[in-house]
């Protein structure tokens, strides 16, 4: 025993106070953060995304609340105040004083019908109804649209997604053929389809928009399952005989999750373009419903001597899809660092 | 390549048979028929009308009757139009749809690689704003929104093109503009996208460092690696302008088949819609075809020999 372990004498001497100092230095002064914490934090550093996230709540706020508290009854007819332009108590810009040009000659609308009382934010349409009423309504049913429809896209394209990318081999081969033969085709091509077949309505329109917008959703979880399955935690789980359902549910959702926000995020704006297109061409939400698609439909129909009948649902479909785009980019820069410019 | 070649044709060969069945048995399962006024025909009159549409056959038979027909290009009578082929009703309307949708394509996708270039050059100042404000709006704003502002204020207003019907080139500027919008917005973001990534890799750095000139490096090295992947975006564009082309040809009465199928809809014409169904989804396996051989010949790193994905 003759080469014991000799330490140096200073090892065995208390620590004085400059010394505590040095290892205070190694401390980490900011707070760990997890990693929807990080996300947040530099999602609310892009201005964009941060203002859309904003402009989004209102207008949610605004199209479900007016369940509750509606400016007029969306399908309150009232044939003498009918197409009465957009009048903003105490603005006088020509286009929000319900004035119109009507044979050259800017008149008073509103006096015209004889309700120099009332006045409607947006105009009222064809049969006297408020706009902006509608335009609520429409909202609400075309976000009702996209989260449905964004809702079987989770589930479907999700679990299909994670299912092939899991199982690997020829099942993996088979679905990834299926879901070939679908992209073969225009989406909204089998959207009419299907509608034909279930009939034109809201429900059908869910049900057509569901079944083909998981498809891409489907694609982005398998390829992300594909390269998750290799690493080494899965197959600590595995080893350890965790269940293939236990192990989905915890170790690979969490870890997809940034793929499935951020792929939502561009669902939904497709989602509610879609159903504003099917209206438009009269195969969608149909009479006395309403819809941003048939809004604009009939706005369309009087845009040379009526625009604001047709520019309020546009811009507002505008600013959602605008909103949801910027949210997703916003998003994409958030959850996956990497992509940042 | 011939190998691959030989494997893709044999599975978009595949992917349009299982097209063809399944809107096929769609259809089937759909009522209405090609009468007009049911209950003022008398029975043999209804027969001799669904002897004229082989209605009469058991479903199998007439599928296969169908599936034969499809190979030869023969797709049905109209129900809509009596005595009109189906065949007849596409290739007489599918000029203009071609027209307008490879305009709207090649002039948006150029446009937007311009942008998109500009915006990554002068990257972070006023121009790099304005390409990102474009192309977010181009991708916000439904082509059938600007289709009818594009008629309303260039055409009506300020009378510069026709506002709507078929005729000379002039007639196609509109609905090219609006249906543009989209690839365009789409192929500016990402070129800029891929452009910033690629102008601050080291074979710029040493392009630069080699006393390259500035349009030298842009051109020669910058802006062919960034174009490579933006033929990726190829397909999902054709679907963009197969969609919107079925509205905006609407708005301005193109005799064209995104036209014609709203309308088989909205009559049930059944023979014609799956004729359509099958036209939209050979053109689109063909593009789809066609950017992935693309894709291969100039971008030498990717083997198609191996898998496909």
């Amino acid at each position: 025993m003759a080469d014991t372990v000799k330490l140096p004498e200073d090892s065995f001497k208390p620590i004085t106070s400059d010394d505590r100092a040095a290892l205070d230095s190694e401390k980490i002064a900011a707070p760990s953060l997890t990693f929807a914490q990080d996300a947040w934090r530099r999602l609310k550093k892009n201005r964009g995304a941060w203002v859309s996230l904003i402009v989004l709540i209102v207008i949610f706020i605004m199209a479900f609340g007016s369940l509750f508290v509606s400016p007029h009854d969306p399908n309150a007819v009232h044939p003498a105040y009918a197409n009465l332009p957009s009048k903003i108590p105490g603005i006088g810009i020509n286009g929000f004083n319900g004035t119109l040009v009507q044979a050259g000659e800017r008149i008073d609308a509103y006096k015209a019908a004889g309700a120099s009382g009332a006045h409607y934010i947006m105009g009222t349409d064809y049969l006297g109804r408020d706009l902006f009423s509608r335009v609520l309504y429409g909202t609400r049913i075309s976000l009702i649209i996209a989260l449905v429809a964004t809702l079987f896209d989770l589930t479907i394209g999700v679990t299909y997604g994670m299912f092939s990318g899991w199982k690997g081999g020829r099942v993996d081969t088979i679905m990834q053929r299926i879901i070939e033969i679908i992209l073969s085709i225009p989406n909204l091509v089998v959207i009419v389809l299907l509608i034909l077949i279930l009939k034109p309505g809201m429900a059908s329109i869910i049900i057509a928009i569901a079944l083909t917008s998981w498809v891409n959703m489907a694609r982005l979880v398998r390829a992300q399952t594909l390269e998750l399955k290799e690493q080494e935690f899965i197959l600590a789980a595995r080893t350890l005989g965790e269940s293939p359902i236990k192990i989905a549910f915890k170790h690979l959702l969490p870890n997809l999750s940034s793929v499935i926000i951020i792929n939502t995020m561009f669902t939904i704006p497709n989602a509610i373009f879609f159903e504003a297109t099917l209206s438009y061409i009269g195969i969608g939400i149909s009479s006395p419903q309403a819809s941003l698609g048939t809004l604009l439909n009939d706005g369309q129909k009087n845009f040379q001597f009526l625009p604001y009948q047709m520019w309020w649902p546009a811009l507002i479909l505008s600013i959602i899809m605008l909103a949801f785009n910027l949210l997703g980019d916003g998003l994409r820069d958030a959850f996956d660092p990497r992509t940042k410019e | 390549m011939a190998k691959y070649l030989a494997k893709r044709i044999f599975y978009l060969i595949l992917t349009l048979f299982i097209v063809i069945t399944v809107t096929f048995f769609l259809m089937k399962l759909l009522p209405g028929t090609p009468l007009t006024n049911q209950a003022k025909l008398s029975k043999s009159q209804i027969n001799l009308i669904y002897e004229q549409y082989g209605l009469n056959k058991p479903v199998w038979q007439q599928y296969l009757l169908y599936l034969a027909g499809a190979v030869k290009g023969d797709f049905g009578t109209s129900f809509q139009f009596s005595d009109q082929p189906v065949s007849y009703l596409i290739s007489s309307r599918i000029g203009p749809s071609l027209q307008i949708g490879l305009q709207a394509m090649i002039i948006g996708v150029l446009l937007g690689v311009i942008i998109g270039a500009f915006g990554a050059m002068k990257q972070n100042t006023w121009v790099d704003t304005t390409t990102t404000v474009v192309s977010i709006l181009g991708i916000s704003i439904p082509s059938f929104v600007l289709a009818v502002l594009l008629q309303y204020y260039l055409g009506l207003k300020a009378g510069w093109f026709p506002i709507a019907e078929w005729g000379g080139f002039i007639y196609t500027v509109l609905p090219t503009l609006a249906l543009g919008a989209q690839p365009l917005a789409e192929s500016a973001r990402f070129v800029r996208t891929e452009m910033v990534d690629v102008l601050s890799s080291d074979y710029i750095e040493l392009a630069k460092a080699k006393g390259l000139s500035r349009t030298g490096v842009i051109y020669h090295h910058a802006l062919r690696n960034s174009l490579i992947p933006l033929i990726t975006i190829v397909g999902p564009l054709a679907v963009n302008i197969m969609t919107g082309s079925m509205v905006v040809e609407n708005i301005f009465s193109i005799p064209g088949i995104g036209e014609q199928f709203v309308k088989s809809v909205l009559t049930n014409d059944y023979p014609t819609i799956m004729g359509l169904t099958i036209v939209y989804s050979f053109m689109l396996c063909v593009v789809l075809l066609i950017t992935d051989i693309l894709y291969g010949i100039v971008d030498p790193r990717i083997r198609l020999t191996g898998k496909a994905n």
